[in-house]
């Protein structure tokens, strides 16, 4: 795929590599760099993975490999919880029902 | 050109926090352990009445109280004859981020506006994010938000992606960074870079900004029921929330009302841990900050916070995950509000406490957090199960952080546990004085202060421990 400049886009980074982290880091964090994600206009075309610059909201200017183009949301209310249906009509239960 | 290796930034930490923050907070030191905490709120905080009308004017506060008469009704059919608290809780859900962080913000941002700061940034992945980036956006400043976001699979919790996308609503730009403390590395090469305003959690500003909710619980339960509330529970992560709230109760007068403190509890988590990140399905009101925030309390972005719980806490109680998504539920089908787990964390501990207290006594949670998508229990419960966490009704005794998340098999199961406040105050004690061997009289009124205790309690433990009062 293929980002014209001027579209919005999300960017990838590390920040600091495996052997750059701090010294207090757990080890299974120590073993995998810091990474960083931001949006932004892409300063020119570009194709996914390539390193780009973007202008962010605030107007940095940011260096980066691009990962999505028009990068939206896609976070939801999950899966059905069957055991969460039960809550309600249990308390409905004890509240209104039981020898009142 | 700049040095910004992770060493070279971190060592420039102090003067980038000093321009970053308008503070020089040596003024408050005073050489040794203590310093003068109440100059500092005093010096650059606000009074009540200044911060009553910044709110006002940003559209802040001013929430309203309601009465959770189905969940005093339930706490009451497990409760002793005479006992079962009535439950208020103060929606702070209404202010207009969704919640009480709009306080915090509302004051750190108002102060950065006055001073010319062309911006703010703030580090969080809760709705202290939102807060900032909200009031930002009223003020006309520019706002980066710095998250802690994703595992090196890049798998994130679905409450904090939404707050991304909260913060983005309001117009500011999101970082979003994989697990590890170094998040404070890049927020500080940030500072340097655009010489916004560090609109931290923990400044004087933010803290004075909560202390009007505290104060409007006090007037809003006179004007409801006529008195005082007997005990007001805080969710404690931070500790801004509950020493903000205390100190506006204070001020309201309200002398005898209880305050404490609620956590959910992640024993065994390791906050920094990659692996650990997404096993947890609270990101913050967990025992991850608030105990460590409590024994520690200058371990935040500023060199000394003003968040210090244990100067105000009466009590600290924790809750399991089960316990409050439980009640959270309970909370829309039996009151119909429907509102963000996090929020629920005071909840559920109010729902044990009160079954300890009399019928005419009277608990206060005091607050409430905005829900959607990501935000809420299903999608957060969703998350565990998908990362092989157990979720089922039981004992909330089994739980175990990180294993499972147990529903409780009937709301009388719901049982806040005490921590042991004398052993947090020992061992902020300890870590306070670490390799110290000698201490003047100014420090010992200083630890007395920090952990609201006798003298001789804190005279017991510098004898126990060999460490001398010398003149100073």
């Amino acid at each position: 795929m293929k980002a014209i400049k001027g579209q919005w886009v999300k960017i990838h980074s590390i920040v600091l590599t495996s052997e750059e982290r701090a010294p207090q880091v757990p080890d299974d964090t120590k073993k995998v760099p810091l990474e960083l994600w931001v949006k932004g206009y892409v300063l020119s075309d570009a194709e996914i993975g390539d390193l780009v610059e973007v202008k962010t909201m605030t107007g940095r200017i940011v260096k980066g490999n691009l990962v999505e183009i028009n990068p939206t949301y896609r976070h939801s209310f999950g899966d059905n919880i069957p055991e969460l249906l039960e809550i309600g009509p249990k308390l409905r239960k004890i509240l209104f029902e039981d020898g009142e | 050109m700049m040095d910004n290796s992770y060493e070279a930034v971190m060592s420039r930490k102090n003067e980038i926090m000093k321009k970053a923050v308008g503070i020089d907070y040596s003024q408050f030191e005073s050489g040794s352990i203590a310093f003068d905490y109440e100059d500092m709120m005093k010096k650059v905080g606000y009074t009540l009445e200044e911060m009553i009308n910044i709110q006002k004017s940003s559209g802040v506060g001013e929430t309203k109280i309601y009465e959770m008469k189905n969940l005093t009704k339930l706490a009451r059919k497990f409760s002793e004859d005479g006992k079962g608290a009535r439950i208020f809780v103060k929606d702070e859900a209404a202010n207009p981020s969704g919640s009480f962080k709009a306080r915090r913000a509302a004051n750190a941002v108002y102060h950065a506006k006055k001073n010319g700061f062309k911006g703010v940034i703030a580090a969080t992945s809760g709705n202290y994010g939102a807060a900032v980036a909200s009031q930002a956006a009223m003020y006309g400043l520019k706002c980066i938000i710095v998250q802690e976001c994703y595992d090196s699979e890049h798998k994130g919790q679905p409450e904090i992606i939404e707050k991304a996308r909260k913060c983005e609503a309001y117009g500011a730009e999101v970082i979003q960074l994989s697990v590890g403390p170094e998040l404070f590395y890049s927020f500080l090469e940030l500072l340097e870079d655009t010489g916004y305003f560090n609109a931290s959690l923990y400044t004087p500003f933010g803290i004075a900004g909560v202390e009007t909710l505290g104060y409007e619980i006090a007037m809003q339960m006179r004007e409801m029921v006529g008195k005082d509330p007997d005990a007001v529970i805080c969710t404690n992560a931070g500790g801004g929330n509950l020493t903000g709230t205390a100190r506006g109760l204070q001020k309201a007068g309200a002398e005898n009302t209880k305050v404490i403190g609620a956590s959910v509890d992640l024993k065994g988590l390791h906050m920094a841990s990659d692996k650990q990140f997404n096993k947890k399905s609270f990101t913050t009101g967990h025992t991850g900050f608030g105990i460590p925030f409590a024994t520690t309390p200058d371990r935040s972005d500023v060199p000394r916070s003003a968040a210090r719980a244990l100067r105000y806490m009466d009590r600290y109680v924790t809750v399991s995950q089960g316990e409050v998504f439980y009640i959270c539920e309970a909370m829309a089908q039996i009151e119909g509000f429907e509102r963000g787990p996090a929020g629920s964390v005071s909840l559920a501990a109010a729902f044990s406490v009160a079954r300890e207290m009399n019928e005419d006594e009277i608990v206060v949670v005091q607050e409430t957090e905005y829900t959607g998508a990501g935000k809420h229990i299903q999608p957060q419960l969703s998350f565990a199960r998908n990362n092989g966490i157990d979720i089922r009704f039981g004992n909330p005794e089994e739980q175990i952080p990180g294993v499972n998340i147990i529903f409780p098999e009937s709301p009388g199961m719901i049982k806040a546990k005490d921590l042991d406040m004398i052993k947090i105050k020992k061992s902020y004690l300890s870590k306070t004085l670490e390799s110290i061997e000698n201490i003047n009289e100014k420090d010992v009124k200083y630890l007395i202060d920090e952990i609201n205790e006798s003298r001789e309690f804190v005279l017991d433990y510098l004898k126990a421990n060999n460490i001398k009062i010398v003149e100073g």
